[in-house]
């Protein structure tokens, strides 16, 4: 396997009134080709700005993402236009991400013309076979708008958006976290089924461990703009090295009222990204934090057990 | 349409039917059998209605129905026109100050607060002293008046859509920023511009009548609304109809394009919301 998707050192900064937030401070993370890579971490951790930093829809600070040997954020803008063709992106709400006012086979059409398919015919050729593909009837849906349509269909219509050019790598944004649990499934499979059929390598972005291990190879666990640990999903559930990814899956909640909330395990709320801790990001709510965490911040080491993980006190 | 039909009410329909019926009239005026809107008569002045004159005549003997519907030609063609060049202008101005934000926004802000605060009047009364009396004029002062308030309104709308997920999906697809403006932002900013359209139709209609009435508006002897209820207030104490007729016409012309335009805007609101 070759890196299809490799950051590095990637810092992206936005001002918030007359001060700099930094929403991604320097992560570096590889995504390998046909691989899907899970990212992890609570609300407001940077985790969607990282996605978007890759698709260069924000302009990172520093750091390099390259994409099949290509630096993207050195390509020039027609360069980089060119280049969208072959990533692609998902939506965490299905309905704002479709235009209200285009129709469903415009919406679906839309890349095709981006990208100069100027024949009609083949456009709707392709719009169609797309839209069966992700399970929809293209005589019922293609002269409809998406207000005409439930969550679940909205995001099976994105998901044909993002696939009809077939691209390489698609960054899926909380694709399901707004859909019914109901719907779950169904999308989760459906993206599993398109992986395997398009080849597809998948940057999957949620806050739902559950659904992370199911789609997931590898898991990268986000914590205020840092990457705390990267390792094999068996791994990171089985034996999580950081105290942060322990207290993400001890907050899974169990369903067996027998069994009592771990104790002793951080509490509270992430601190500020405006003005972040010191040294180790997660020192603030860490059982384990000692006078160097507030010293030195960690970087990602690798562990005999293959995983890596930036904490000086890892628990393996 | 049984529900479009539903949720408007009757008071819908009459305005629209309203609206109609003044605009087939003003466009087919040339061909009806009524009088010409300048002949005068001396001798049969201020005269009630009668089989020649339908609704009399004027102080200058003029029929008072035809000048009514040439009047409505002026008037709301001017009362069109005008709210086009604000449409056009103020919603191009709007879409890209609330698209590129920016430098670029700041300055058209600043532009429209400038022209808020520089008083209409004043302007009239400068363009017809300098550049002449014509209705051409009178369209040109009055849409360049209107255009703040389009610029406002389509820019607050693209500001509200340029958040939206749909817009960031069409970068991430490579679109350029012109694809954007017209595939994703246009059709939605539309919206809200097309129904204050409506709104800024009856205002422009109101502000022409009392730039005529003031002497600032369309030169005579040419009839509108507004000139007619000018030369009807001289003679308001013998026939309280010259100006009563062209105001009450005026005001249910204006009531009309009010009421349609909140409908069509009350129809497509909650749709926005659900969406």
């Amino acid at each position: 396997m070759t890196a299809l998707l490799d950051i590095k050192d990637l810092v992206v900064e936005f001002p918030v009134g007359g001060r700099v937030v930094q929403a991604v401070t320097r992560v570096s993370l590889t995504v390998q080709r046909g691989e899907t890579l899970g990212l992890v971490g609570e609300s407001g951790c940077g985790k969607s700005t990282l996605g978007r930093a890759v698709l260069q829809l924000y302009q990172p600070k520093s750091g390099a993402v390259v994409f099949d040997g290509q630096d993207l954020t050195k390509l020039s803008p027609p360069l980089m236009r060119k280049m969208r063709q072959r990533l692609q992106m998902i939506f965490q709400d299905p309905i704002a991400s479709l235009n209200p006012r285009r129709r469903v086979g415009d919406i679906v059409a839309e890349p095709l013309i981006i990208a100069g398919v100027t024949d009609a015919d083949e456009r709707l050729r392709r719009v169609r076979a797309v839209l069966t593909e992700v399970g929809l009837d293209p005589d019922i849906t293609m002269a409809r708008l998406p207000h005409e349509f439930s969550g679940g269909q909205c995001q099976r219509i994105s998901i044909a958006r993002a696939l009809i050019l077939e691209p390489e790598l698609i960054v899926c944004d909380e694709p399901v976290s707004a859909l019914d649990v109901s719907i779950r499934a169904q999308i989760v499979n459906l993206l599993e089924d398109m992986k395997d059929r398009y080849g597809l390598t998948l940057l999957f972005i949620a806050h739902d461990l559950a659904v992370v291990k199911a789609v997931s190879d590898r898991v990268a666990v986000m914590y205020l703009g840092r990457i705390c640990e990267v390792a094999p999903t068996e791994t990171l559930f089985r034996t999580p090295a950081h105290p942060y990814t322990r207290l993400l899956l001890d907050a899974i909640p169990m369903p067996d009222p027998d069994i009592r909330p771990v104790e002793g395990v951080a509490v509270g709320e992430p601190p500020s990204p405006i003005a972040p801790p010191s040294g180790c990001r997660f020192r603030t709510r860490c059982p384990r934090a000692a006078g160097r965490c507030a010293a030195e911040m960690p970087e990602l080491v690798a562990l005999p057990s293959g995983q890596m993980v930036a904490c000086h006190f890892p628990l393996i | 349409m049984a529900a479009v039909r539903r949720r408007t009410g009757l008071l819908f329909w009459c305005a629209l039917g309203w609206i109609t019926l003044v605009l087939v009239l003003a466009i087919i005026a040339g061909v009806l059998p009524i009088p010409s809107p300048t002949d005068m008569d001396i001798f049969a002045r201020r005269k009630g209605p009668s089989l020649a004159h339908l609704l009399g005549t004027d102080s200058l003997g003029r029929d008072v129905l035809a000048r009514l519907i040439y009047g409505a030609r002026i008037s709301l063609s001017v009362g069109l026109l005008a709210p086009v060049i604000g449409l056009s202008i103020g919603g191009a101005l709007g879409l890209l100050a609330g698209y590129f934000r920016g430098r670029f926004e700041t300055f058209v802000t600043g532009g429209v607060d400038v022209v808020l605060a520089f008083p209409p009047l004043i302007l009239a009364m400068a363009v017809t002293a300098y550049l002449g009396q014509s209705i051409v004029n009178l369209t040109l002062v009055l849409g360049f008046l209107g255009i703040p308030a389009f610029t406002r309104v389509a820019r607050a709308a693209t500001l509200t859509f340029s958040a939206r997920e749909f817009v960031t999906a069409a970068r991430a697809l490579g679109a350029g920023h012109a694809r954007i403006i017209l595939k994703e932002l246009l059709p939605n900013v539309a919206l809200p511009l097309g129904a204050f359209f409506l709104l800024g139709v009856a205002v422009t209609i109101v502000v022409e009548g009392a730039l005529s009435f003031l002497g600032l508006g369309v030169p005579p002897p040419a009839p509108s609304w507004g000139v007619m209820i000018g030369e009807g207030r001289e003679s308001l104490e013998m026939a309280p109809a010259l100006a009563f007729l062209p105001a009450v016409v005026m005001f249910l012309t204006v009531l009309s394009f009010n009421l349609v335009g909140d409908t069509l805007r009350a129809l497509t609101d909650p749709r926005q919301g659900a969406l």
